[in-house]
């Protein structure tokens, strides 16, 4: 599924409404410039995949599940286990949803939340090669989106960290004889570190958190950041045209890494046991 | 630790860290194109075509208010090591996309309703930074076209290697290094229109990665604008 291209005529025309607003420091929906809607996290809401977790971020709405098999690993990566995120829009996500494969937003969706991950080494994909060369895990995110109100990648990213943080695999042994069998345990996935990315959009002069599909109508530009829990950035991704200056970045990404802690505080709660 | 930069701050192919490699820029390759450019950065070999403005097609795409921009980034079978399928891979859409945007952000679209602009970009040989060196030269492409822009959009990429901070990685840095973080800049703006990163950095690292990115656009945009005034104004034409 793809997103149609949509005119925004009325969102420009409230353009101006929603910049008046900003410059008294408010939002369309009450809220302050840097603030996040509320953040729900549920997880292992379907029994049938390893991991799962349904995240509404304000009316946005996705849910993460998590599949694990046996697979060949990468020629590159003999060594490692593999770690795929995929997303879906689904049909009855936006009015203006289009059939067909997943388009470009779809897929620099998936690979900005897949680079966040894979980055911060959150999955120690090192411990998940079973057989090193021949048989390793393969870990599949798999996200469906279920309602789009702005700010999917940070709603995206808070799903497949959940999933994956509280996925159950079944662990495997190599033989005597080299064969790779069940050894009927369940584990969970070597996590090292709960990644928390932070959205921020720039409307005229305005810099927003947690943009809303309206706000997103209407923004120059976007900036998603992915925050490691040992004081690093693992990951950046800037969209949409429009551009940013080198200051407001560096001011931004201060302002950011605050609000990543409160976030994670957030997530780790939901994810814990 | 120390394979990609050597004890006298070296790297595998004799560069500072702060050393660019060679760039090279051609101006106005292709016949047919309304503009077109082509650069040699490093080993990265590209060529860039611009199309328009000229009608929508199909016309349902075209925009009311402004320029409706399409970019399509794509590497030649024959551009890497081990043969590339010539579909569009998941990474040369996502590229499309963020290389259309840092570039957009300079053109005046909206002085150009209902009508289209195609970008074409062809990675013959790639050699790390091919996305940098694909907005360098599609922004002289497109003042080779006439499409009347803000300032001209430079780029290349800055990164980690073995604990440095440095300028332009080469394919081998890119792949075996710690940090790959590609800009897009325009210089006389002072403004970022692209911005990627995966890798690890400290907020400190990465605030001086920045800045050395912006330094290396500085330089690459030094290069731009020699190329089109060798173009435009050497040329007996």
């Amino acid at each position: 599924m793809s997103l149609s291209r949509r005119s925004f005529v009325i969102e420009r025309l409230r353009k101006e409404r929603l910049l008046s607003l900003l410059a008294k420091g408010h939002r369309l929906d009450d809220r302050g410039l840097l603030d996040y809607r509320p953040v729900k996290i549920e997880t292992n809401v379907i029994d049938k995949a390893e991991g799962s977790a349904k995240v509404d971020l304000g009316d946005t709405s996705v849910i993460a599940g998590v599949k694990v098999e046996l697979d060949r690993p990468f020629k590159d990566t003999p060594d490692k286990g593999i770690l795929i995120v995929n997303t879906e829009f689904l049909p009855f996500a936006s009015p203006y949803i289009e059939p067909g494969p997943p388009d470009e937003n779809a897929i620099e969706l998936a690979r900005v939340v897949d680079r966040g991950i894979r980055e911060s080494g959150m999955v120690d994909l090192s411990k998940l090669a079973v057989k090193p060369g021949e048989q390793v895990y393969a870990i599949f995110a798999d996200v469906d989106v279920l309602n789009i109100d702005g700010n999917l990648f940070d709603a995206t990213s808070y799903a497949v960290v959940s999933a994956l943080a509280t996925a159950k695999i079944p662990e495997y042994e190599v033989d005597g004889d080299g064969t790779v069998k069940a050894t009927g345990n369940i584990v969970q996935l070597p996590i090292t570190t709960i990644p928390i990315s932070i959205t921020a959009a720039k409307i005229g002069d305005y810099i927003v958190f947690d943009p809303t599909e309206e706000e997103e109508a209407v923004i120059d530009t976007r900036l998603t950041i992915v925050f490691s829990e040992d004081n690093t950035l693992c990951a950046i991704q800037k969209g949409e045209p429009g551009s940013w200056t080198p200051d407001e970045i560096v001011n931004l990404i201060g302002e950011a890494d605050g609000k990543a802690r409160e976030i994670r505080e957030i997530v780790k709660r939901s994810i814990s046991p | 630790m120390g394979k990609l930069v050597d004890e006298q701050g070296r790297r595998v192919d004799g560069r500072g860290l702060n050393e660019m490699r060679p760039v090279k820029i051609e101006v106005g390759v292709l016949k047919n194109a309304d503009g077109s450019a082509y650069i040699e950065h490093g080993k990265n070999k590209i060529i860039v075509a611009v199309y328009g403005p000229k009608e929508v097609h199909p016309r349902h795409l075209a925009l009311p208010d402004r320029m409706f921009i399409r970019c399509r980034y794509h590497m030649s079978p024959f551009s890497v090591q081990e043969r590339k399928s010539p579909q569009p891979s998941r990474r040369e859409i996502e590229l499309s996309k963020v290389i259309r945007e840092a570039l957009e952000a300079a053109i005046m679209i909206e002085e150009y309703p209902r009508t289209a602009l195609d970008i074409f970009i062809e990675v013959l040989e790639s050699d790390g930074g091919s996305r940098g060196a694909s907005i360098t030269a599609a922004s002289v492409a497109l003042a080779n076209a006439g499409i009347p822009m803000r300032d001209m959009v430079a780029s290349c990429a800055v990164g980690k290697i073995d604990g440095h901070i440095v300028l332009d990685l080469n394919d081998q840095e890119d792949k075996e290094g710690e940090v790959d973080l590609p800009v897009a800049y325009m210089p006389n703006l002072n403004r970022i229109t692209l911005l990627q990163m995966d890798g690890k950095l400290l907020h400190e690292e990465f605030d001086r990665a920045l800045d050395l990115a912006v330094h290396g656009c500085e330089q690459i945009y030094g290069i731009q604008r020699s190329a089109l005034q060798d173009y435009y104004f050497k040329q007996d034409r």
